[in-house]
């Protein structure tokens, strides 16, 4: 005999519930057909039950509710709260009887009149910073993208770490630090002591050459300020 | 367990092959079933420092290939009892060296052995990676210069991103750094970088320091691993190197420590 190549398990799922509160089918095709025009993408191929409580008296002809939803992409999967008679059917049409586990009185008035209300809020999103363990070595490219990125280690020399945020490097910098790649003149770059081949924040760099005052090979910071980059001591006083 | 230790360093002539067989003939000599095998096909020198050139019949990519077994390829040195040499191709390129056909052979050779060391080929290219792939641990060979600190610096990138450990998410291989060519008077004249300024910049274990010394040429010359030249300044440091490898705490000999600040003239320009 060969081996079960499958496992029956019980399993809890979100669906759509439509509260059906008249039983016409056409208005509801018409109804329905407005609302999921505000949203298709969300309502796409959504599983759907059927919820009978408010016409479980009434003679439903499932295969046209059926008919229906799918002409409007959606795809019925069950009933719940029908009459005997009414589950019968569902059942010769292929739709689930399913229990309604949730009693909540549907506020009818609301659900029926309200549009579904969607509208685009742009935000920034704030990711949380890259941490590279240890060193980025010779030949390696990090890019950090929207975030910052922090290294626990070293920049090695021929070594570029990228980031639209802040760069923050807990061991030397002797590559190239590339902070605000995207346009962020606000970025800066910190690290334990400054050997940088090349810096660069919002697009403004400095190779190794403009590096060598005072702060070469100290714990510095880089920022830009007064159109110009500025090297600072990482801890002043 | 069998380890696979991989001794490269990018940088040629910097002394992987000298290091190889002065690693592998040691560890043998403390009593490790070990074999050297060399990955640098096409210009195959493991068995002319091991003095063991004539006694080539078949080579890795013969056993590779299917065109010999194992046991026709490996030849056991004449010194060390337990000491087994896996030589290169002369005739064939690098390309013969095939991922599924070299995990096989180094299969084949953990049933047998305690150690393989792999003697890797310069560069970054499909030679070097393979001899890397596959490695346990790895010996980065560095000379006290810019340029060879900067290809083992590169080679420890690789090793973080590109061997069979890391693409599998497993413990990293682990690293080792050995110093070769080391010539304190150099290093006090600020002509060479230091062992402080190499490690500054590697950060990773330092396993020993070999002295540029004359023993390894004339070693070299009579074909036999200047470890087994027991009087010498590098056969000794090879010998801590090997007692350190197995975990044994061992003071430095051969480098006075100097005093830093070649890092800021060497890159401070
Ligand atoms: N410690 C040392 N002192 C003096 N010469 C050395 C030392 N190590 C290596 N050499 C010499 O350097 C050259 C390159 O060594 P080799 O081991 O072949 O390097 P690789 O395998 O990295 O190319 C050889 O001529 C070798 O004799
Ligand atoms: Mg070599």
């Amino acid at each position: 005999m060969s081996e079960q190549i499958f496992e029956l398990k019980g399993n809890l799922f979100t669906l759509s519930v439509l509260n059906l509160y008249k039983n016409d089918i056409q208005e509801l095709s018409k109804q329905l057909d407005e609302k999921i025009s505000q949203a298709p993408k969300f309502f796409y191929g959504a599983p759907i039950v059927i919820n009978l409580k408010f016409i479980s008296d009434q003679k439903v002809n499932f295969a046209e509710l059926k008919q229906v939803l799918v002409a409007l992409q959606l795809n019925p999967v069950g009933v719940c709260n029908g009459s005997d008679t009414q589950n019968a059917s569902a059942k010769e049409n292929m739709l689930s009887v399913l229990n309604y586990s949730q009693d909540v009185k549907p506020k009818v008035a609301k659900v029926a009149n309200s549009a579904l209300n969607t509208s685009i809020i742009e935000k920034e999103v704030y990711l949380p910073a890259q941490v590279i363990q240890g060193t980025v070595r010779s030949g390696q490219q990090v890019y950090a993208k929207d975030r910052d990125i922090i290294v626990l280690g070293a920049v090695s020399h021929g070594a570029e770490v990228i980031a639209d945020g802040n760069i923050h490097i807990y061991g030397a910098l002797r590559g190239r630090a590339i902070a605000g790649a995207k346009g962020n003149i606000q970025a800066q770059i910190f690290c334990q002591k400054l050997e940088a081949e090349l810096v660069s924040i919002d697009g403004n760099y400095w190779i190794s050459d403009s590096l060598q005052g005072d702060l070469w090979g100290q714990a510095a910071a880089i920022q830009y300020k007064d159109d110009s980059l500025e090297i600072t001591a990482l801890v002043k006083g | 367990m069998a380890k696979v230790i991989v001794v490269t360093s990018g940088k040629g002539g910097v002394g992987k092959t000298t290091s190889s067989a002065a690693i592998g003939t040691g560890l043998a000599v403390k009593g490790y079933k070990t074999v050297i095998v060399d990955f640098d096909i096409g210009l195959r020198n493991l068995d002319l420092i091991m003095g063991c050139e004539r006694r080539v019949v078949y080579d890795f990519v013969n056993v590779i290939n299917g065109e010999s077994n194992l046991n026709q390829a490996l030849i056991k040195d004449k010194r060390v009892e337990k000491l087994f040499i896996l030589p290169a191709s002369q005739t064939r390129d690098k390309d013969a060296l095939t991922k599924e056909g070299v995990e096989r052979v180094l299969n084949e050779l953990k049933q047998e052995f305690d150690f393989i060391i792999c003697d890797s080929p310069a560069g970054i290219e499909a030679g070097a990676m393979m001899a890397l792939y596959f490695a346990d641990e790895a010996i980065v060979t560095t000379n006290p210069e810019v340029s060879s600190v900067r290809d083992s610096d590169r080679i420890l990138g690789i090793l973080h991103s590109k061997s069979k450990r890391a693409e599998e998410g497993l413990d990293g291989v682990k690293e080792h750094l050995l110093l070769t060519r080391y010539n304190p008077e150099r290093v006090e004249k600020g002509e060479m970088l230091s062992v402080e300024d190499v490690q500054d910049i590697l950060a990773i274990d330092l396993l020993g320091v070999i002295p540029e010394s004359p023993s390894v040429l004339s070693a070299s010359n009579s074909g036999q691993p200047v470890i087994l030249d027991i009087d010498s300044d590098a056969g000794k440091a090879y010998q801590d190197t090997i007692d350190r490898l197995l975990g044994e705490e061992i003071d430095y000999r051969f480098l006075q420590v100097r005093k830093k600040g070649i890092l800021k003239r060497i890159f401070g320009g």
